[in-house]
């Protein structure tokens, strides 16, 4: 299957007064036609980032200082600025964590989805309300006829999410890029919006970027998944896979600090069974300890851990396609890169 | 709904928090919201009551009518048989140092101008515990160390700590008086998961070593399947369902609980999701439905839902819900 979206060490950096901050440090991702590809990692670890740079956005005082993104085939880096807006919006779709904050407070919601309809898609203004009561209708917005005069203060969080997939959605672009589109939202509205998502991919044949610190959204969502650490991809594989059998020691981590339902709390002499933590926190991405980043929290270190920084390598047990489970860690490959 | 025998700590009966709806130019009150409508629970000596909603639900608003952050509208809340909503306010300090809280947000919770050491030693300074100041400052290293922190956090600030770090100095704080009750108001839910494990597994040592009760407010039930030994689910301001950890979870009788459970994303992409999407949106605790207030998003709506509103019955020992569905066994009280 042909990839959608290429992304090879990409760096973007902070210069802070604090020393420079590597938000992204040397990542690389792909997504595949109508796949949706997971993008875990917890706060502060760069995927955020990363989503905004996709589109050479990255937030201020952030610089992209390294790396390639192709989308479709074309090389996003190299393009000019004015060549670059056909890509905002037309191809790439982006949702955010906070719909209120992306909406402008003194437009109504409808002429905010007309907008890109008028600008990339040249209509007239009536079509393109005419097409934005049609997309709010198809993100199951409820008497989208009216509701296209509201204003952002008049719509709940889950209705303003569902107005930010509608101008994500007005120019069809190819890939969907959400960044924790469901994480300021209640676990029922959530379960909605997840399933509006699967339905629209689907629907629009639409490929997914999902950025979620949570992996319960991510194992119902994505089809491969990449998990993330002090900016950079730690670990790559198919969703089923990942949850079976983690690789990476964040993940493996990660993992079993989730509480889930229907686990005892008690274990079989009555005593309290305790969650599973990774010790320690984030670091300081300022001051990255030496080596793997994450060895000062890993209780599988190695001395070559302290000292020499784990690449994304392919994991050969995984069979056929050589680019199917990738992992960043010297448990499984020597510092040559050689299979351990 | 008390297991015979047993006092409760704290006893909430029919609890209240009306907030006026102001408009115009004299500000005259134009409605009212109802964030908490008439809430009933009791939490006993060492347990966990975990008080689970969404946004809007009235949980946080509840916690704080019971600590009297908020004068609640109506209402009893007795905490070890004394009335506390009838303190002046020198007997309700007094009565606070039984009754501590930890805040959501460890951002906005710590005074970013105090040192570490002045915030966890201040309640012992104002309820003026030890003999000096020489003999708070050692207790209040022995609480950062007890909490996992290294006692030279003593005389740093805020900032200088994670989002977890910074939980741990709130939690600190809050066991300084060793309370018999803490009000935890989503103490995890800023958190990162790996983190959120280490603070959850401090408070059921904490419990365990002091036997201190928790009032746990909280949205993710998978947290509360873990810390809870009873649960209460509200719904624009009432308790639709209250029952032990094992009956919430195994058997849950109200449609609003199912839901939850259901909407919660599995970590498991092998397990199929079996769920009934909740449509709509929740209403306005301004203009709740008439009849049961869940009526507009339940699944399994009948006739009377639109105009009877259920009472809270228990349909088994210490299992209470209100639901036209769910029927009271033969004689079970319906809730005064």
């Amino acid at each position: 299957m042909a990839n959608v979206l290429e992304v090879s060490d990409l760096s973007v950096h902070f210069a802070t007064e604090r020393g420079t901050i590597r938000a992204v440090d040397g990542a690389s991702l792909r997504v595949a036609e109508g796949e949706t590809l997971g993008l875990v990692g917890e706060s502060g670890c760069g995927k955020s980032v990363l989503a905004l740079s996709l589109l050479r956005l990255p937030p201020p005082p952030g610089r992209i200082v390294g790396g390639r993104i192709v989308f479709q085939g074309t090389d996003l880096m190299t393009l000019p600025e004015k060549r670059l807006r056909h890509f905002r919006g037309r191809g790439i779709g982006l949702v955010f964590q906070e719909p209120s904050a992306a909406l402008d407070p003194v437009f109504t919601v409808g002429s905010q989805i007309a907008e890109g309809l008028i600008v990339h898609k040249m209509m007239s203004r009536a079509e393109a309300r005419a097409e934005a009561v049609r997309l709010m209708n198809v993100v199951r917005i409820p008497d989208a006829g009216r509701r296209v005069h509201d204003y952002p203060h008049q719509l709940s969080g889950g209705m303003l999410q569902r107005v930010m997939i509608a101008i994500a959605l007005a120019c069809r672009p190819a890939l969907l890029v959400a960044d924790e589109p469901t994480t300021a939202l209640d676990v029922t509205i959530q379960a909605d919006i997840l399933d509006l998502l699967r339905q629209l991919k689907d629907e629009y044949r639409l490929s997914l970027l999902l950025i979620s610190h949570n992996l319960g959204v991510v194992a119902e969502t994505a089809d491969r998944v990449a998990v993330m650490y002090a900016g950079r991809i730690v670990e790559e594989a198919p969703v089923r896979d990942l949850f079976a059998a983690p690789k990476h020691p964040y993940t493996e981590g990660l993992l079993r600090s989730v509480p889930r339902l229907g686990e005892p709390a008690r274990s079989s002499d009555g005593g309290r069974r305790r969650l599973p933590a990774i010790e320690g926190s984030v670091p300081d991405l300022t001051r990255l300890p030496g080596g793997c980043s994450f060895h000062p929290r890993c209780p599988d270190v190695l001395s070559e851990c302290r000292t020499r920084d784990p690449r994304l390598r392919p994991l050969t047990a995984a069979g056929g396609d050589p680019a199917a489970r990738q992992v960043a860690c010297f448990k499984h490959h020597d510092p040559d890169g050689r299979p351990r | 709904m008390s297991p015979p025998g047993r006092q409760p700590l704290l006893e909430v009966r029919d609890l209240r928090k009306h907030f006026p709806i102001r408009r115009g130019l004299l500000s005259r009150v134009s409605g009212w919201v109802r964030a908490v409508d008439g809430v009933s629970i009791d939490i006993f000596p060492g347990e966990t009551l975990a008080l689970v909603g969404e946004s809007g639900s009235g949980k946080t608003t509840a916690g704080r009518c019971i600590l009297r952050l908020m004068e609640p509208t109506a209402g009893a809340v007795r905490f070890d048989g004394q009335d506390l909503l009838a303190l002046g306010p020198r007997d309700l300090r007094r009565m606070r140092r039984h009754l501590q809280v930890i805040f959501q947000d460890p951002y906005a919770s710590l005074n970013p101008r105090m040192r570490v050491g002045t915030i966890v030693r201040e309640p012992l300074d104002i309820h003026r515990v030890g003999r000096n100041r020489a003999e708070r400052d050692a207790m209040t290293r022995g609480l950062l160390e007890r909490v996992g922190l290294d006692a030279s956090a003593m005389r740093r600030y805020p900032h200088e700590f994670s989002g977890g770090q910074r939980q741990r100095i709130g939690v600190a704080r809050a066991i300084a008086l060793r309370p018999r009750l803490i009000i935890a108001d989503e103490p995890v839910s800023s958190l990162d998961v790996s983190v959120q494990a280490q603070v959850i597994n401090l408070m059921l040592d904490l419990q365990e070593e002091y036997g201190v009760a928790y009032l746990f407010i909280a949205h993710d039930l998978a947290v509360v399947e873990r810390i809870a030994d009873r649960v209460a689910v509200m719904y624009l301001g009432r308790i639709v369902e209250l029952g032990t950890r094992q009956e919430i979870f195994k058997n849950p009788l109200h449609p609003y609980t199912r839901a939850l459970l259901q909407a919660i994303p599995i970590p498991d992409p092998t397990r199929a999701r079996e769920r009934t999407v909740l449509r709509g949106e929740l209403p306005s605790p301004a203009a709740p439905p008439p009849g049961c207030r869940f009526h507009t998003r339940c699944p399994v709506v009948f006739e009377p839902c639109a105009t009877l509103d259920p009472p809270l019955v228990e349909v088994a020992p210490g299992h209470w819900a209100a639901c036209h569905l769910v029927p009271g066994p033969a004689g079970g009280a319906s809730r005064p």
